[in-house]
């Protein structure tokens, strides 16, 4: 009785607290003070952020460790700002995409591009545009880093939130219409909810991916003053400047404790408890563990003070916008289909627009010839891109499949693999310039691994993933045949995993062609060492600030990227449903 | 108080509907439809797949507009409330949020809103479950949330669409037990219940009227009177003979004169196939030849002995009548000559016989062989197929249908067939 009134009362967390009896436990001072310092920490980087632009001058950023957690900090806060407007972004846009016809026609297609533009590329523009917008002040340079990290992380998560706006059960969609939900109603009910465990997963991937923009926007070059915001990405573009390995290595460690801190504190608690909105109406075998998560449910203080915080979230839930619904237009089929063709042509006359504008930038600067040599490097990349795929495979799937044929290695190992596809690559690579230097390699061939360093991890834990979800069956049927060697890898392993490994594949590639931006062409102080391809084509064009190379690179990876995924993964992916599901 | 009664609570009048795209190549789930709903009654609306009778709830319920025809409802303040066969709870909701959705929409105060929930709760026998999230709960609890949440609006009319089909036979009987005990104790606020069902029995157990559907198109084709008293036994004579009374009249052939070409919807190579597997058909025809039937045998008896719904049995009983092994009437089953020489043969002839029954009786399957035997590739991609009949029927019916023949043709080794390239060939494997 006592638990149903907990949990089932809605009235004040005040009036819920005052109701408590018992003292607290060591867990709750724990959690208080956990919860305390994260506010303190909070109020103290904003109120940093706002100072003007002199104070950074004044202050620069030093390779001093005892401010290295204020830096850290900077960034986490940088990040999480970007992942707010991403969440932002993704409501408002998946939202409409999912709602309007007319909307989708653009929206989809355009995010379909963004998710493989290099975005990279594009920073240059930006900063100057919000620079202009609070002159003088530290505000607007930090709106551009963190704007950077936004471009990284939004579209997937839109994505991800437009597909499952458009899956969701038509029982329930019935249900909602049956009861007359208002549209705010049915958002909070159940558009969010069945859309949770999916955006988390990509809020999750899209921070992974914030890591690798991080380094590169907190230390911005405009003309030709650099602005370096305090940050852990400051901090290493400084120490590779100077050539301080020891340095890069307390940066790199920061980091993998910031990565480690909020992925323990932040991430599994939330991927424990969007659990209960997975859509299934049976138990899931193993649901999702956290300590942070357990600890909060069993505390009563925190749980009060969750309860507290939650407040006004759940009041903002409970609030009806009783919008009042534009009645709804009956056309027909002649008059809908006038207006879609008329819609047609705006969007047309737009895009020829658009063609002649960006022609227009292009040519003034480039010729033929410069689309030429352009797709050449592209070529150069794609075929280190593919070469690199096909070796990190013929490593990783046997592993893969070893490791997850063992439950205990599968659940021991698939964190760690989760956690090293989180950690940005592009930190590591002043190491790999150091070797290549010292061994006078060349930097064509051994700059390559660099490009697929980051993203390998995603082949290892989605083959982990197939291997462990070979059913028991089919096991136990191979061993009674006898089945093994190149037999059981044909009929057995390979079969199973496909199409889990084409998934872990499709996002190695595509994150392969960001990371060619940062893995082509490699500083290490003074000493600057590049391999040919389009990857150093566009850094090199960024770093001189000619913007028409830039646009022309940027747009010929889109096209590329863009390509493979149609011609290549796209239709294995087809396939693998098809032919390798028994269902 | 006749005046009362006789005031009806809904009133559907003349509603067709069509499913597709276009005007041409439309489907005619409902034709022409009236329906009377009065005060203190159980209708069941009984039909087997693809008869409309789901359209016609969800017509009533105001999730879809009819093409034609109106609904109407002459009492004032009338409202409806709807039970899912799949249940349709938020997973994410426990017992009692989820109870609470329909009051929530309403705008209803918390604090009322909690008290009726916790009343319907009770209600509905669910103490306990409150905080429970419908993971945690078997499937008749969660038919009973379903129930709950629907009942706590108050609505005039409870909808039913197949609401015990999705559970267990003794939990559905439960279920049913339960919801007629509150029916005729007057507990719950309800004026009057309707709803869908393919299952015979479950309609006479529960209803006071039964209207029988025909399928493609949906009509009404009976309407039957249940004047049993309740509680009723499923042994006793009286309900046994109406039973049997319905599957006949389900099993009728249509009036001589209308316009249908035997038992599918469409004619000749457009016809509409369901999916049924050569093992069923080859299963079914060997029950009804061997033991107690001889040759012959009363459906709703067969339905029980092989555990079939009467909705799963009909379509296999129909596609051995396509194919000539039997034919329906009066509610049975009786094997034709071919059959009984197919129970009897080798694995070799029995293909050979239902080669030439495919190809005699089935005008897609002879139309494709003809095809393939004209080219001199002697290969025929499915999608031309698929195409023509998409001309006369749905994009799922049309893929229904070529599957049905693939698999049919493949197994008379009339064709061969490419999954992978979608290709139709003469090829045989070697």
């Amino acid at each position: 009785m006592a638990q149903r009134d907990a949990t089932t009362e809605r009235g004040w967390p005040i009036a819920r607290f005052l109701r408590m009896r018992s003292a607290p436990s060591w867990a709750d001072l724990i959690s208080f003070l956990l919860l305390a310092a994260a506010a303190v920490l909070i109020v103290r980087g904003a109120g940093e952020a706002s100072q003007p632009l002199a104070a950074l001058k004044a202050t620069p950023v030093t390779l001093d460790a005892a401010r290295l957690p204020e830096y850290a900090l900077r960034t986490t806060l940088r990040m999480f700002a970007a992942l707010g407007a991403s969440l932002v972004f993704t409501f408002v846009f998946a939202t409409l995409a999912a709602k309007s016809r007319k909307a989708e026609m653009i929206i989809v297609p355009a995010l379909d591009i963004l998710q493989s533009v290099p975005v990279l590329g594009f920073l240059t523009f930006t900063v100057t545009f919000f620079m202009n917008l609070f002159p003088g002040r530290q505000l607007g340079v930090e709106l551009a880093a963190i704007f950077a990290i936004f471009t990284s992380q939004a579209w997937n998560m839109t994505f991800s939130f437009y597909q499952s706006l458009r899956t969701v059960p038509n029982d329930l969609d019935e249900v909602s219409r049956q009861f007359g939900f208002s549209a705010w109603r049915r958002f909070i009910r159940l558009d969010l909810p069945f859309a949770t465990p999916g955006l988390v997963w990509n809020i999750m991937m899209s921070m992974s991916g914030g890591w690798f923009f991080v380094v590169a926007s907190e230390a911005i070059t405009v003309g030709n003053t650099t602005v370096t915001l305090p940050g852990i990405g400051a901090w290493l573009a400084l120490a590779i400047e100077r050539q301080d390995l020891h340095a890069v290595a307390i940066g790199v460690g920061a980091m993998a404790v910031v990565i480690l801190l909020y992925d323990q504190l932040v991430f599994r608690p939330v991927v424990a408890w969007a659990d209960k909105f997975r859509f299934e109406q049976t138990k899931s075998q193993e649901a999702p563990q956290s300590w942070v998560y357990a600890m909060v449910r069993q505390t009563r203080w925190l749980r009060v003070g969750f309860a507290a915080l939650a407040w006004p979230i759940r009041q903002i839930g409970r609030i009806d916008w009783s919008v009042p619904r534009p009645p709804a237009l009956r056309l027909g089929g002649e008059t809908s289909r006038i207006l879609d063709i008329l819609w047609l042509v705006i969007i047309g006359g737009f895009a020829v627009w658009a063609v002649a504008v960006l022609a227009g930038f292009v040519s003034h600067t480039l010729n033929w010839s410069d689309v030429w040599t352009v797709t050449g490097l592209a070529f150069a990349t794609l075929v280190r891109v593919l070469i690199l795929i096909v070796v990190a495979s013929l490593i990783w799937v046997p592993i893969g499949v070893w490791i997850g044929l063992r439950p205990v290695w599968a659940e021991r190992l698939q964190p760690i693999a989760q956690f090293l596809a989180a950690f940005p690559a592009n930190v590591l690579f002043p190491f790999a310039v150091v070797l290549i230097l010292r061994f006078r390699l060349d930097p064509n061939i051994w700059l390559s691994p660099l490009i697929i360093l980051g993203t390998q991890w995603y082949i290892l834990f989605n083959v982990i993933a197939g291997a462990s979800a070979i059913s028991t069956d089919i096991k136990e049927a191979a061993r009674i045949f006898d089945i093994r060697g190149w037999q059981w890898w044909r009929q057995v392993a390979l079969p199973g995993i496909f199409p889990y490994y084409v998934t872990g594949a499709l996002t190695a590639s595509g994150g392969s062609w960001n990371a060619s931006i940062v893995a082509e062409a490699v500083s290490w102080g003074h000493e600057h060492i590049e391999a040919v391809g389009l990857g150093s084509y566009i850094a090199n064009a960024t770093a001189a600030g000619k913007s028409a190379q830039v646009a022309l690179g940027v747009a010929v990876m889109s096209v590329f990227v863009t390509a493979l995924n149609r011609a290549v993964w796209r239709p294995l992916y087809r396939y693998s449903e098809r032919r390798l599901r028994l269902d | 108080m006749t005046a009362i009664l006789d005031r009806p609570l809904v009133e559907v009048r003349n509603v067709r509907h069509f499913y597709g795209k276009s005007a041409e190549s439309n489907l005619l789930v409902l034709d022409d439809v009236d329906l009377t709903l009065f005060d203190n009654e159980i209708v069941g609306l009984l039909g087997r797949s693809g008869s409309g009778k789901s359209t016609l709830l969800r017509s009533i319920a105001g999730l879809l507009t009819p093409t034609g025809g109106s609904v109407a409802f002459p009492a004032p303040a009338t409202t409806v409330s709807m039970v899912f066969q799949s249940f349709a709870l938020f997973p994410w909701l426990t017992v009692q949020q989820n109870v609470e959705v329909g009051l929530e929409a309403k705008r209803v105060p918390a604090a009322e809103r909690r008290k009726r929930a916790l009343a319907a709760i009770d209600l509905i026998g669910l103490d306990g479950f409150e905080n429970a999230y419908p993971k945690e709960l078997s499937g008749g609890m969660r038919q009973r949330v379903g129930l709950a949440r629907a009942l706590v609006v108050d609505p005039s009319i409870l909808l039913m669409d197949e609401p015990f089909s999705a559970l267990d036979v003794l939990t559905a009987e439960t279920l049913r037990t339960d919801l007629l005990d509150l029916w005729s104790e007057g507990r719950m606020p309800i004026k009057s219940i309707l709803m869908v069902t393919h299952n015979i029995e479950e309609a006479v157990l529960m209803c006071d009227r039964i209207l029988v559907f025909s399928s493609n198109p949906g009509r009404v084709v009976a309407e039957i009177k249940v004047d049993l008293p309740q509680p009723r036994n499923r042994q006793d004579p009286a309900f046994r003979a109406l039973v049997e009374d319905i599957y006949v009249r389900m099993t009728k052939k249509a009036a001589p004169g209308e316009a249908r070409d035997g038992l599918f919807p469409g004619t000749g190579i457009s016809m509409v196939l369901p999916r049924v597997s050569t093992n069923t058909l080859a299963g079914l025809m060997e029950a009804i030849a061997g033991g107690p039937h001889n040759g012959k045998a009363d459906l709703p008896e067969l339905a029980r002995e092989l555990q079939y719904e009467a909705d799963e049995l009909f379509p296999i009983a129909e596609v051995l009548q396509l194919l000539r092994f039997a034919e329906l009437e009066g509610g049975d089953l009786r094997l034709l000559p071919p059959a009984f020489r197919y129970v009897e043969a080798e694995v070799d002839q029995r293909k050979q016989l239902f080669a030439q029954q495919l190809l005699n009786y089935v005008p897609l399957v002879a139309h494709v062989r003809r095809v393939l035997d004209d080219r001199a590739s002697h290969q025929a991609p499915a999608r031309r197929f698929r195409d023509e009949l998409e001309d006369h029927m749905s994009e799922e019916y049309a893929d229904q249908t070529i599957r049905s023949v693939v698999q049919w043709g493949r197994y008379a080794e009339v064709y061969a067939f490419d999954e992978t390239a979608d290709l139709f060939t003469l090829d045989n494997p070697t």
